[in-house]
């Protein structure tokens, strides 16, 4: 599973690193780091979700 | 098999339907909406579509994509129009009925609008032809625009309009902006926001009428003071109410929207979930109706959950309460403003990181030994890490020791 992020659309708010902290982090300089790529299959479904309730669907999943 | 029916095909009614899917229903699923298109996602409307910077198709729900594959039997441009609740038909606009086992009520709310004869030139803001008929005016070049209400919608519009530098008044009878989610005087940040970007911003007034300008078009707004604001462009941010008014006599509580027990269940087999539902929401031990984006989709999930439960025990059992620490954003200028939890105006507000001048803090709400909210500007991590604290409870401590105060 590879994370890729539009950082174009991304606006920082951090709903994704609510939901999967270990993949996604907003730090003090306001800017979302992908903490990790190619996260662990065991992380698809908190991933999936982070895809799905980012409210400007910055992220993609790919395979 | 078992058919559910779903009034309202937006964040709160989509959801319900992908969770039932998901929870393996895999009887009919029928979703209706007045709504001649797959409506569209709404915080852009205010934001991003309106200041021009996007088109349409980008605007998408995050179900929109998904919405083909989960074997909808969906009816657009359908309304419904009475439900008779001890047997779950509802009557629909085309003229059919539709029986179901479970009926999901998910049909958000509607403007408030200024009571008098339609003029040109006044708008509300819900969906997308109401945006797009407002940018078309925008794009006119209005002397001014007048916002009247300063609740989360109207101060979006308001900064967007001066981003697409336009001459705006922002009207509000409260004392401060925003005051229906941010309590007591800490909205006082969003007017000095405001006014810093050359906004004329009037507080504590009241709107007497609108002027018309003998053509059937808008002049300008009639203060309660005396005054007249000119304006060729008028943007009503009043509130909205729930759509209920085709339940009047179905039997269901309708207070506030409708009012749902703490699983969302308002009557055995009929469920409600987003900006229409109001329930006991079991974490705070207040009844609330949220009017925000992420509650729509977690409530969704929740009525669809109770649906699964519902079917497979006759509605027998009490089915899993419905906990929430409501969550919004809203964007103005360069500023992202974020609050998790639902404080009162008597909750004392305690700085606990940055400073209001800088516009870059959080704010937490106590309440005795309680943290009833988060409030977070430009400082969008500490708002997520509140919420997941408040989520597992609503103790001061821990969020008392994670900012260190
Ligand atoms: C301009 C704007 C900006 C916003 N910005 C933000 C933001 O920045 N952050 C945030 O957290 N929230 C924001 N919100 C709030 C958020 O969009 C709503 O809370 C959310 O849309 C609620 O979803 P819902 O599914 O409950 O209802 P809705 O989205 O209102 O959908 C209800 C649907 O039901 C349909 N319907 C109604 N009655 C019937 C009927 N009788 N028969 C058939 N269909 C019917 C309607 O056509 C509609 O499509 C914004 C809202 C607006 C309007
Ligand atoms: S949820 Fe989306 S917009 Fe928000 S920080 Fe994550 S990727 Fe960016």
């Amino acid at each position: 599973m590879k994370v890729v992020v539009n950082f174009d659309l991304c606006e920082s708010n951090a709903v994704c690193m609510g939901i999967a902290p270990e993949v996604f982090e907003v730090r003090d300089d306001d800017f979302l780091y992908v903490l990790q790529e190619n996260p662990p299959e065991d992380l698809r479904d908190k991933v999936t979700e982070a895809a799905r309730r980012c409210p400007k669907q910055a992220i993609t999943i790919e395979d | 098999m078992s058919t559910v029916a779903v009034v309202g095909a937006s964040l709160a009614g989509l959801a319900a339907a992908d969770t039932l899917r998901q929870g393996g229903h895999d009887g009919t699923i029928v979703v209706v909406d007045r709504s001649a298109r797959l409506p569209v996602d709404r915080p852009p409307l205010s934001k991003q579509l309106l200041a021009g910077e996007w088109e349409p198709e980008r605007a998408h729900q995050p179900l929109a994509n998904k919405v083909g594959d989960l074997g909808l039997d969906l009816r657009l441009g359908v309304s419904a129009t009475a439900l008779e609740v001890g047997s779950r038909t509802l009557t629909l606009s085309d003229g059919s009925s539709l029986a179901a086992d479970a009926v999901v009520l998910a049909m958000g709310a509607a403007p408030r609008r200024l009571p008098g004869p339609p003029l040109a030139g006044v708008h509300v803001v819900r969906d997308l032809d109401d945006c797009l008929a407002l940018r078309a005016d925008l794009e006119v070049g209005p002397s001014r625009v007048a916002v009247i209400g300063a609740g989360f919608i109207g101060a979006e519009v308001a900064a967007t309009c001066r981003g697409r530098g336009l001459e705006v008044s922002m009207i509000e009878a409260a004392p401060a902006p925003m005051v229906r989610v941010l309590p007591g005087e800490i909205g006082g940040f969003v007017a000095d926001l405001h006014r810093d970007q050359g906004v004329d911003v009037r507080l504590g007034v009241g709107v007497e009428g609108l002027v018309d300008d003998g053509a059937g078009r808008v002049a300008g707004v009639r203060m309660a003071d005396g005054t007249v604001i000119d304006a060729g462009v008028v943007v009503v941010g009043i509130g909205v109410v729930p759509e209920v008014d085709w339940l009047d006599g179905s039997g269901l509580v309708l207070d506030n929207g409708v009012r749902c027990d703490e699983t969302c269940l308002a009557a055995p087999g009929v469920v409600a979930a987003g900006d229409v539902a109001s329930w006991p929401n079991p974490l705070f031990g207040e009844v609330m109706r949220v009017e925000q984006w992420e509650h729509g989709i977690e409530m969704g999930e929740a009525a669809g959950r109770r649906v699964l439960a519902g079917l497979a025990d006759e509605w027998r059992g009490p089915g899993d309460p419905f906990p929430a620490v409501p969550w919004f954003w809203s964007d103005q200028y360069d500023r992202k403003i974020q609050m998790a939890g639902r404080p009162a105006a008597t909750d004392e507000a305690v700085l606990v990181e940055g400073t209001i001048e800088e516009r870059r803090f959080a704010v937490a709400f106590r309440r005795g030994d309680r943290c009833t909210g988060v409030l977070a500007v430009n400082r969008p991590r500490h708002a997520i890490q509140a919420r997941m604290k408040l989520q597992a409870s609503l103790d001061w401590a821990p969020i008392a020791e994670m900012f260190g105060v």
